[in-house]
């Protein structure tokens, strides 16, 4: 969709230098009544309008002090929210924000290696199974709030017990799609490596492995938003730096317009790592189709 | 005198199956009990022969296929290939499935070699291998598509040649064309033929379709309702190279109606049964 509308967007800017200034006066209302038709059905465009929709009706909100059921009057509006991120910029944004990339890509990273390392081996060795995954069923349900006490007590630093909460966020989610992805091995195709004389390695390899990606993928996917999502717990931890630990500071000295924006930015930061890590898991399975309905 | 002649052919080629005194009992966990699927059933199938199993529905077909893969174990009895009980899966018994077997994230030619590979034949004569024999069924082109870009007469070519190319003493095929249109069907047996001319290889056919199994086979096993047992054998002494034209002539049809008379006994049978 993106692609015809760049193609009608070039064919508006080439068209008129090639055909005579009359030919171009007849067509052109046509012309552009197809042009923005491309334009209305490009996605790109209706992703634009959702952003502008989102900030306006939420402006409108605030401007008229609405209050049904939800609050706004004394909500900090979008404008509001635009002057304190100047404000934020021209100070020393970037620490911050480096500080909490560091923690998530860090808590993520270790996230990932344990927690399809670890699915594969439940999913496929029944003893494995056995001997570790009710301890970590146990675990599971713990929220990351409840971890800080003991994350204090646990690490040498503070630094490493936020690492361990973005961790936590991600581990899970990634650990049991992983697992449901081994387990969930078609049959067929295990027979198929049997009758081409695979023994375990090949079928754990071609086989299980490869099968298990869609849902390894969801689940790398799901985790890096939770590890954004358990930043400012996290960062409640951190003397300093952190855009969760700002968000938290602000909070402690009533100033709302800053949490806001700390809450915007980790949505943004999730979103833009979240899209990463698809991009990166859509490469390693070119084999894969995903239709969705289009209207 | 038979046995005179056929041991010397035995000896020399490989893919005899042994069938002894067979019987399945899957156990249910539901109200109806264990119930029998194959009782007794004993068979030969001499090297090099393409031998069709034909059965209503249920009877027992694909057990009898899974136990001479190894997927199963019998009750009772054994199967034996080319003289040795058969205790797992192996390379020496090729499989091709009704559903679309091929692996999702392979390529054809991937699919294709992945056995040669698991054996460790060397990357060159892999290559000329497969190449070879994807030129012979047409999908040379398409050696580079994912399966989700093959036509379902395409999967299925590119299921039969990953099983070939391994040269399988032995190919068990369970309905591989049941999915296929007629024409693709068709089309698909008369390859089938065109290749196995060539290898020789045995192959077991497990299908529904009497035309299909008259066509393709030298014997077919006509078998019973449960519990499951070969009922009938009946020779098709059509020539070889077959075409389909034959399928038009008085002996084809005439063995056709002979099958149908013992496949409609059987069914009517069957429906009883529930
Ligand atoms: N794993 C199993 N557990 C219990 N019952 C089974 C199992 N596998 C097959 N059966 C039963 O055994 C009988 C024979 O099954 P089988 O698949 O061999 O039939 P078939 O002749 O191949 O039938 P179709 O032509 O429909 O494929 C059926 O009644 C089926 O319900
Ligand atoms: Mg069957």
């Amino acid at each position: 969709m993106a692609v015809s509308a760049k193609a009608a967007r070039k064919a508006k800017r080439k068209k008129p230098r090639a055909t005579s200034e009359t030919h171009f006066d007849q067509h052109a209302p046509s012309k552009l009544g197809a042009a923005s038709l491309a334009l209305l059905k490009s996605r790109n465009l209706k992703r634009s309008l959702s952003l502008v929709l989102f900030f306006g009706i939420w402006q409108l909100l605030c401007v008229t002090q609405f209050n049904f059921l939800i609050n706004f009057a004394f909500l900090p509006s979008p404008i509001d929210v635009w002057s304190a991120t100047i404000t934020f910029f021209s100070g020393n944004a970037v620490v911050h924000i480096a500080a909490s990339i560091q923690r998530v890509l860090l808590g993520f990273g270790i996230a990932a290696v344990l927690g399809v390392g670890l699915g594969i081996l439940i999913g496929w060795f029944r003893p494995i199974e056995d001997l570790v995954f009710i301890p970590l069923e146990l675990l599971r349900p713990i929220p990351a709030v409840a971890w800080i006490p003991l994350a204090i007590l646990m690490f040498p630093n503070a630094e490493a017990g936020m690492v361990y909460i973005t961790f936590l966020g991600a581990f899970f989610p990634i650990l049991i799609s992983t697992i449901r992805g081994v387990e969930s091995t078609d049959i067929v195709l295990l027979r198929v490596g049997q009758c081409l004389g695979a023994k375990q390695w090949h079928i754990f390899k071609d086989i299980v492995v490869p099968g298990a990606m869609p849902n390894i993928a969801s689940g790398l996917v799901i985790g890096m938003g939770n590890s954004w999502f358990c930043l400012v717990t996290a960062e409640i931890l951190a003397g300093r730096f952190g855009v969760g630990y700002l968000t938290w500071e602000s909070y402690v000295t009533s100033n709302y317009p800053p949490i806001v924006m700390g809450m915007l930015l980790i949505g943004l930061m999730g979103l833009l790592s979240t899209l990463v890590v698809d991009r990166l898991t859509k490469l390693l399975m070119p084999w894969r189709v995903t239709k969705k309905q289009e209207f | 005198m038979a046995t005179l002649i056929e041991k010397p052919i035995d000896t020399l080629m490989k893919g005899s199956v042994d069938v002894e005194d067979l019987s399945v009992v899957f156990k249910r966990r539901d109200q109806y009990g264990p119930l029998l699927v194959l009782e007794s059933t004993s068979f030969r199938i001499h090297p090099g022969e393409f031998v069709c199993l034909l059965g209503p529905s249920g009877c027992g077909k694909s057990t009898i296929l899974n136990l001479i893969a190894g997927f199963l174990k019998p009750t009772k009895g054994r199967v034996l290939v080319d003289g040795y009980t058969v205790e797992s899966p192996g390379a020496d018994r090729g499989f091709v499935f009704q559903q679309y077997s091929l692996l999702p994230w392979k390529t054809t030619f991937q699919n294709v070699e992945f056995g040669l590979k698991i054996r460790g034949v060397s990357r060159a004569e892999r290559t000329d291998l497969v190449n070879d024999y994807l030129n012979r069924v047409g999908l040379y082109n398409h050696r580079h598509s994912y399966p989700h870009q093959l036509s379902g007469g395409m999967q299925q070519r590119a299921s039969i040649v990953r099983a070939l190319v391994n040269s399988p003493s032995v190919l068990l095929m369970d309905e591989p064309f049941a999915a296929l249109d007629a024409q693709t069907r068709h089309m698909m047996q008369e390859l089938l033929l065109n290749i196995w001319s060539d290898l020789k290889s045995t192959v077991i056919f497990v299908t529904h379709d009497i035309e299909e199994a008259v066509f393709l086979s030298d014997r077919i096993l006509v078998m019973g309702v449960r519990p499951g047992r070969i009922k009938e054998t009946v020779e098709v002494n059509l020539d070889r190279p077959r075409h389909l034209d034959i399928m038009l002539s008085s002996e084809f049809l005439n063995l056709n109606r002979q099958v149908f008379e013992l496949i409609r006994e059987e069914t009517l049978k069957s429906m009883e049964l529930g």
